[in-house]
Formats: structure tokens, C-alpha cells, sequence
């Protein structure tokens, strides 16, 4: 089929706009185009690859301890040749095991799933998406990118610390986190973990203001809000969610500090140490936890949104069909945002807190329930009748739907105050988010990068990699986590050890073995993933200019990717994006936004 | 670093004059530049940093059975030595903050009449309110600390009916909640940092102004965003002022 037909060709609008050149012709150095770029596209691209480094470092970590949990009786000589500060004996000391779930969790949570995923995508996206020549401040947004970095040096350089990098989980509840006598990782590794994070808030911060005011303010002619794509909607309202809740881990985490290091008492009291009752008098670990749970349950939205965004997109395109319920969708995002601020206690229902709050926090967490819900049906009924195309992108969109429920329906477990007495701190929290927010994200992301390689790149990724990728990490992460839901509604509690030597849990070492092995060949999977990128980037299939006959706007911006995006003028934008198989009797079966609408659409106006 | 600025600035002359993009966008609802947007999504998050710890403050303070009175903590002014004069010293200050925001919107109406003397002008107010609301805060901190106060340590205590007094004069049977201190440097210090940030902008934007970016420019926008922030400055300590001083 010809692309061309529908599509208004570039070749013919090469013309420069008065006063306007879209392109700018620099004399660019090595430095000012890779490394201290202003690009929009090239800050993405190294989101991306800093994202990729991130995980692999955390997935990695989770290598290590899940070797402990699936042979804790073992002794592993080569790896203590290699880490050797983390090991004696063959055996993965206690204190580098919880330095590791703990870098763990704050690597995938922060480092990869927020800053990678949201700054790969919204960098990427936005501005193609909406016809904008750049994001509204390209300083801001490189230095976005530089305080991310930053906070990525510090973070790693706690691993190599003598006291070992933080170990209090990546809650850092206190008081644990706040005493340096409780844990060598609570010493100097927490101090880094501290300072990285503020130094990554900044990052977000100067990304979010960015994303939302591109968003708000740059969009070319005709593209008005209810013509968005929804990828920049779900980015839109993440870097929203980001914007209010980021701030208050910032208070959150200053007071920690004060604690740490002034001798404050925000978040301690009564503390006897060794049998010796120390002078912190007044506060309350649970101030902590309220403030960091203000964050921390919007975070996992922050994670998801860009997924959710991209899926919709990605399953409208390869189902050949429109979007179902477009402004639904929107609206359960704003649903989601507003409703992800209100049931952070969700969290602390064993904390101690009072037991009426955790019932009204039930009910508002079983109405979130309800936007998600909407999403999950709408992307079935997109899917459900199209003209499915199985493709990279398509089957990664599709795994994450089916992530997304089986992770929120044991969410909906989880949400209810009574159910939690006996899941709390399980291995079934453990299974509940790694489904619905570790894998259903990393599905999100990788569906988000092999769709969307042709336009970073300008070139294809081989599709024979692509599937044996898909159906290793669909298999696998399905092996690893199904398991961990009996685990813990046995009552296993997360972040131990060892269970060898606790009668009632010892019988559980199988299925560890088992998920440990699943672990270690997912691990390797990926490995497949890396090897088609950079191979591809450089030898993969030249792309054509609209490889996926997508409507969005990214897919006119030439696919060699110019400063400035456009050739000329911006395009307009007459309709929305999900104009798929309007026609049955016609073999094109999309049109592209820049498509001006014909008589008849303008009598029958469904579509504005 | 200074090639990047360029391409920078070449960037934006290319997408100002805003508030779209210059290529004949789509305009926001409220049809405010991209600047002011962020201006204002950043006021919102910073909103919610002091939220976050004025809500610290209210939930430890309420945990505590006895707080000390603020009208016997906060006594004392300058040069007067051994006063009382509750709470006359906190309402100087914030009367020369109130002030300085009042001289900000003045600079704001200037720069709409693009009279650059104007804008000067009541610029050097703004930033020498802000400057003597910061000297007041160095006084009170100082003159506290002497008194004993420290974020692990408060003097402020009970006598036997509750009233509050200093340990050291041995009328207060014990030392005060040591959250006192903690709180009181804690947010007035992030406070007081706002301002400080808050003056070397208007610093700047003065400079800008007497070198004729703006006049340049063709529009004082750049006062309006940076007085955007003085203003929130200006509103937070109302805050803090009602949870230290008058609660
Ligand atoms: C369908 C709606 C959902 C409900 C009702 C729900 C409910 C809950 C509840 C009650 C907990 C606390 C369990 C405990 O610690 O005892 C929890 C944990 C968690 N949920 Fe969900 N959840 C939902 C969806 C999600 C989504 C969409 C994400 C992420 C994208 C997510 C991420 C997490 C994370 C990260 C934790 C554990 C944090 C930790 O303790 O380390 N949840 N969920
Ligand atoms: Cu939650």
C-alpha cells in the first residue's frame, strides 16, 4: 500500500517560512550535538540509554539476591571473586543483601520506570506529537537530563562506600533509616541516597514544568486538547502528578536529614539503642511515613501513566481501529490523578494509624479501582473485532494489559484494611506490584521503544529478536511473580534473608529455586533486547517515513530527524488521531491528522 | 557552555513572541505564555513543599501536651534590651515584607507603561524589603540561639501552671518540647531561603532592567514572572507567620 496517497509528502513543503527557518543549520561540534544537546529528540535518546544502563545495574541486583533466596544453603566462590566486598564465604552477606533489595527498589522505581521512562517518552513525543519545534525551555530540559545524571553518580557511588550503600529498603522508613548505629547502610550510604534523591527531584521538576507547559502552550495550529494523542495526555497528567507529589518527598526527605545530622526529632522518639536510651524525644515515624506515602502512591502512577498513554496509542495503531472512548480515557487519567492523591494511607493501614482513617482510605482506594477498570475495558474493546497486526510494539501492548489486570485485581485485595492484616509485608505485595507496576511498565516502555525506534533512529528492529524478547519476559515474569502471591497469603514476609531456618517457610524452597531460575534466564533475555537495539541502530532495516501508517504527527516530521522538526512551517492538525478503517471499502486505512477533513466529516462533525 | 546559550537564544527568538508558539498555534485556555505556566505550575509544587511541612509542624505540635506561648517567646526587639513587647518585632518584618511585595507590583505596572526608570525604581524597593526582612530574621535567630534555642534543645519550658519561661531563669520546672526549635529553624530557614533566592532574583532582574533587556525585549514579562515569586514568598510567610506566631 502507498503511504504517500493520504500522506502529504514532505518533499513538496521544503520550502523555508519567512523569518522562521524551521531547521537551523549550526556548525555543531561532537559535544553540543551528543553530549550537552538542547534537542529535544537527542535528550530522550539519552534518557533512554542512561535508563538502560539503570536496569540492567538493578536487575542485576536482583540476580544477586535472588540467588541467596533460591540457594540460601549454597556457596558461590565465583561471585564473591568478583564481589568480593559482598561476599564471606561464598554467601551474600546480610548487610550487602538489604543494600541491594534497597538499591534495587530505588533504581528500578526512580531511576528507570520515573525518570527513564517519562524522559525517554515525553522528551521523544511531545513535541512531535503536538507540532512543536522543541520543548518550551530546551535549557531546562537538558539540565533536567544533567541533574538526573548527577543523581545517578551519586547514587552509585554508595555502592562502593565501606559502609555499603543505603540498606533501609527503598522506603527509608525511620528510624532505621534515620540512626546510623541501627545499620552500617544507614551510615554514609544513606547520606548519598538522600542527596541523590534531592538532586533527582530537581530533575523531575525541571522536566515536569517543561512537559506541561510545551503541552499547554506549544501545540501547532488546530491541535487542540481534545485532539491530543493520548501518550501526550497520560505524560501530561504524569508530569502533573510529579509536580505536586515530588516536593513533599522533598520535605519529607529534608527532615530526615535535620534528623540524621542536626539531632532534630522529627521522626524519632523514645529510642533505646543497646540499653541506651537516647535523647530524641517528641516525634513520629509515622509523620514519615504519611509524608512519604504522599509521594510514593502517586509515584506508581507517575510510573504507569506513560505506559497506559502509549498502549492506547500503540493498540489503536496496530488494531487498525479508533481508540475506544477516547474522552473515557482521558478522563480516567484525570480520575486516576486526582483520586492517586487521596489513598496513600493505603500504605500504613498496619502502622498504628487510626483504623476509622484506614476505612475511609479503603473506600477511596476501591474507587480508583474504577478509572483503571475503565482503561482495562477500553483497551479490550479497541483490540476486540480490529485488524490486528502482531508486531513487536502490539505484543508488548497487549502483555501489558494483561499484566495491568492480573496485578490491579490483586490490588483490589490489598486495598481493603481487613484483607491487609494478613497480606501486609507478604511476598503478596511483593507479587501485587511487581506485576502491575514493574512488568506491566517495563512492558509499556519496551512496546514504547520498539514502536517508536523508526522515528528515534530511522531504523526498523528485527522482529524474530523482538518476539523470542516478548515471549521470554511474558513466560518469565509471569514464573517469577505468579508464584510469590501463595507465598504470601502463606504469610511469608517480604525483605527476609533466609527462610532456612524458619520451620514453617523452609518448605517454600523449591518454588524459590524455581523463581530464581526464572529470574536469571529473564535476566539473560534481556540481553536480546540490548543486542537488537544497538544493532539496529546502526545495521537494522532503513525505515520508511510512517512504518506503522500511524495518524500522529511524529510520523510527518522527516525520519532522519532534523533540529527544528519540520522543513518549513509546522503542519495543522484537522482532526484527531485515531481516524482508523473509517472507510471499509477503501484499502488505506488511516488518515492522518494533517488530513483536512472532507465535506461530509465537517456536515456529520463526530470528530470536531 | 556559551555556544549552547546562543543556540538557546536563537531558539526562543524563534518561538517568542508568545504567549503560542509564533507559528500561529493553538493558544492556551487562560492564553498565558509558557513562562508564566511554569511559573505558576512551580508556585503549585512549592506550595506543596510548605504544605508538607506545615503539616509536620501541626501534627507533631498537636502530639505534644503543652506547647510554649508565643507571646512570651517572641518578646523581645532590638535596642530595647530587656522588653516585652509581644509579637512587635515578627510584625515589623512582616509589614516590610508586605511592603516589598507592594513595591514589586508597582515595578510590574511600570514595566507595563515600559517606563524602565519606573521599574528600576521600585525594583531597588522590592529588593531592600527583602534584604531588611532577612536582617530582621538574622536578629530574631541570633537573639534565640542566645536564649538557648537549638533544634535539639528548647528553653522554653512550663512553670508548675503552665506558663511558659526560660529554663535558665529556673522559673520553668522543665525544658520545653524540643520539636520547638527543630520546627521553628527548620521552616523559618526554608522560609528565609525562599527570600534569600527571592532577593538575588530581583538583583538580577534589576541588572537586566538597567541594562535594557527587557526595554529591548519589547515586554516586561520577566518582572511579572519574577514578582509572580515574590508574591508566593511573601504568602507563605503569612503561613508560617499565623502557625509560629499566632497559634
Ligand atoms: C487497582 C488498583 C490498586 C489498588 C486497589 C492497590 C492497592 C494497593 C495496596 C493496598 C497496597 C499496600 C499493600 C501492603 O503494603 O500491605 C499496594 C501496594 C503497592 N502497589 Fe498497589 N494497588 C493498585 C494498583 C497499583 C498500581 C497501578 C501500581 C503501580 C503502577 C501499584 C503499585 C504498588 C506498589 C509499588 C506497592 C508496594 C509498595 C511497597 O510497599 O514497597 N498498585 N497496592
Ligand atoms: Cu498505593
Amino acid at each position: 500500500m502507498q503511504t504517500t496517497t493520504v500522506h502529504e509528502t514532505h518533499a513538496d513543503v521544503h520550502v523555508h517560512g519567512p523569518g522562521h527557518g524551521g531547521g537551523h543549520h549550526h556548525t555543531e561540534t561532537f559535544i553540543s550535538k551528543y553530549i550537552f544537546s538542547l534537542d529535544h529528540k537527542t535528550i530522550g535518546k539519552q534518557f533512554l540509554i542512561m535508563g538502560m544502563a539503570w536496569a540492567i545495574i538493578g536487575g542485576f541486583m536482583s540476580v544477586l539476591f535472588r540467588v541467596q533466596l533460591g540457594w540460601p544453603d549454597e556457596t558461590f566462590p565465583v561471585l564473591e571473586r568478583i564481589f568480593s566486598t559482598w561476599f564471606t564465604d561464598g554467601k551474600l552477606n546480610p548487610e550487602a543483601y538489604y543494600s541491594l533489595i534497597t538499591m534495587h527498589g530505588t533504581i528500578m522505581v526512580f531511576f528507570v520506570l520515573t525518570a527513564s521512562l517519562s524522559g525517554t517518552f515525553a522528551n521523544v513525543l511531545i513535541p512531535l506529537q503536538i507540532g512543536a519545534r522543541d520543548m518550551a525551555s530546551p535549557l531546562m530540559n537538558a539540565l533536567s537530563f544533567w541533574f538526573f545524571f548527577i543523581a545517578g553518580v551519586v547514587m552509585f557511588a554508595s555502592l562502593f562506600l565501606p559502609t555499603g550503600a543505603a540498606s533501609a529498603g527503598w522506603t527509608i522508613y525511620p528510624p532505621l533509616s534515620a540512626l546510623p548505629q541501627t545499620s552500617p547502610g544507614s551510615g554514609n550510604g544513606m547520606t548519598f541516597w538522600l542527596i541523590a534523591m534531592v538532586l533527582f527531584v530537581a530533575s523531575t521538576l525541571l522536566g515536569g514544568l517543561n512537559y506541561v507547559s510545551t503541552v499547554l502552550n506549544m501545540r501547532t495550529k488546530g491541535m487542540t486538547m481534545f485532539r491530543l494523542p493520548l501518550t501526550v495526555w497520560a505524560l501530561f497528567f504524569t508530569a502533573i502528578i510529579g509536580i505536586l507529589s515530588f516536593p513533599v518527598l522533598v520535605s519529607c526527605v529534608v527532615l530526615l536529614i535535620f534528623d540524621r545530622g542536626l539531632g532534630t526529632s522529627f521522626y524519632l522518639s523514645n529510642i533505646v539503642i543497646g540499653g541506651k536510651a537516647l535523647p530524641y524525644a517528641g516525634g513520629s515515624p509515622i509523620l514519615f511515613q504519611h509524608l512519604f506515602w504522599f509521594l510514593g502512591h502517586p509515584e506508581v502512577y507517575i510510573i504507569i501513566l506513560p505506559a497506559m498513554g502509549m498502549v492506547s496509542e500503540i493498540l489503536a495503531v496496530h488494531s487498525r481501529k479508533p481508540i475506544f472512548g477516547y474522552k473515557a480515557m482521558i478522563f480516567s487519567i484525570l480520575g486516576i490523578t486526582v483520586l492517586g492523591f487521596i489513598v496513600w494511607a493505603h500504605h500504613m493501614y498496619l502502622s498504628g494509624m487510626n483504623p476509622f482513617l484506614g476505612s475511609v482510605f479503603t473506600l477511596f482506594t476501591l474507587l480508583i479501582a474504577i478509572p483503571s477498570a475503565v482503561k482495562v475495558f477500553n483497551w479490550l474493546t479497541t483490540l476486540w473485532r480490529g485488524n490486528i497486526r502482531i508486531t513487536p510494539p502490539s505484543m508488548f501492548a497487549i502483555g501489558f494489559v494483561s499484566m495491568f489486570i492480573s496485578g490491579g485485581l490483586t490490588g483490589i485485595w490489598l486495598g481493603n484494611s481487613t484483607i491487609d492484616i494478613q497480606l501486609h509485608d507478604t511476598y503478596f505485595v511483593v507479587a501485587h506490584f511487581h506485576i502491575v507496576m514493574g512488568i506491566a511498565a517495563f512492558f509499556g516502555m519496551f512496546a514504547g521503544i520498539y514502536h517508536w525506534f523508526p522515528r528515534m533512529f530511522g531504523r526498523m528492529m528485527n522482529e524474530t529478536m523482538a518476539y523470542i524478547h516478548f515471549a521470554i519476559t511474558f513466560i518469565g515474569a509471569y514464573l517469577i511473580f505468579w508464584p510469590m502471591h501463595f507465598i504470601g497469603l502463606a504469610g511469608v514476609p517480604r525483605r527476609y534473608y533466609s527462610f532456612n531456618e524458619i520451620e514453617a517457610f523452609s518448605q517454600y524452597g523449591d518454588l524459590n529455586k524455581l523463581i530464581s531460575v526464572a529470574t536469571i534466564i529473564v535476566f539473560l533475555g534481556q540481553f536480546l533486547f540490548l543486542v537488537n537495539f544497538f544493532w539496529s541502530m546502526y545495521r537494522g532495516r532503513k525505515s520508511v517515513q510512517n512504518p506503522w501508517q500511524a495518524n500522529t504527527l511524529e510520523w510527518t516530521s522527516p525520519i532522519e530527524g532534523i533540529h527544528g522538526n519540520w522543513d518549513g512551517e509546522l503542519p495543522t492538525v484537522h482532526r484527531w488521531p485515531y481516524d482508523y478503517s473509517r472507510d471499509p471499502n477503501s484499502d488505506i486505512d488511516f488518515i492522518p491528522q494533517t488530513v483536512p477533513l472532507t465535506e461530509e466529516e465537517k456536515k456529520d462533525k463526530i470528530h470536531h | 557552555m556559551a555556544e549552547i546559550l546562543e543556540i538557546q537564544e536563537e531558539h526562543h527568538t524563534n518561538l517568542l513572541p508568545t504567549p503560542d508558539n509564533g507559528e500561529g498555534g493553538e493558544k492556551t485556555a487562560m492564553n498565558i505564555s509558557y513562562g508564566k505556566t511554569m511559573m505558576w505550575y512551580f508556585l503549585l509544587s512549592d506550595a506543596f513543599t510548605f504544605s508538607a511541612f506545615l503539616i509536620a509542624y501541626a501534627s507533631i505540635r498537636l502530639a505534644q501536651a503543652w506547647w510554649p506561648n508565643p507571646n512570651l517567646v517572641f518578646k523581645s526587639f532590638p535596642g530595647l534590651g530587656h522588653t516585652n513587647a509581644p509579637l512587635a518585632f515578627v510584625s515589623v518584618m512582616t509589614f516590610i515584607l508586605i511592603l516589598s511585595s507592594v513595591a514589586v507590583v508597582r515595578a510590574v505596572q511600570e514595566g507595563h507603561r515600559m517606563n524602565q526608570k519606573g521599574v528600576m525604581l521600585w525594583m531597588i524597593g522590592g529588593i531592600v524589603g527583602g534584604a531588611m526582612f532577612l536582617g530582621c530574621q538574622a536578629w530574631e535567630w541570633n537573639h534565640l540561639i542566645a536564649e538557648g534555642l537549638r533544634p535539639f534543645y528548647n528553653p522554653f519550658g512550663p512553670d508548675a501552671n503552665g506558663v511558659t519561661h526560660l529554663v535558665e531563669e529556673h522559673m520553668a520546672v522543665s525544658p520545653g518540647p524540643i520539636a520547638f526549635g527543630a520546627l521553628f529553624f527548620g521552616i523559618t530557614g526554608f522560609h528565609g531561603f525562599h527570600v534569600f533566592t527571592g532577593v538575588c532574583i530581583n538583583i538580577w532582574a534589576f541588572f537586566a532592567t538597567a541594562n535594557g533587556t527587557f526595554q529591548r525585549r519589547g515586554h516586561y514579562e520577566m518582572i511579572e514572572k519574577v514578582g509572580l515569586y515574590w508574591h508566593f514568598v511573601d504568602l507563605v510567610w503569612v503561613f508560617v507567620f499565623l502557625a509560629f506566631y499566632l497559634m
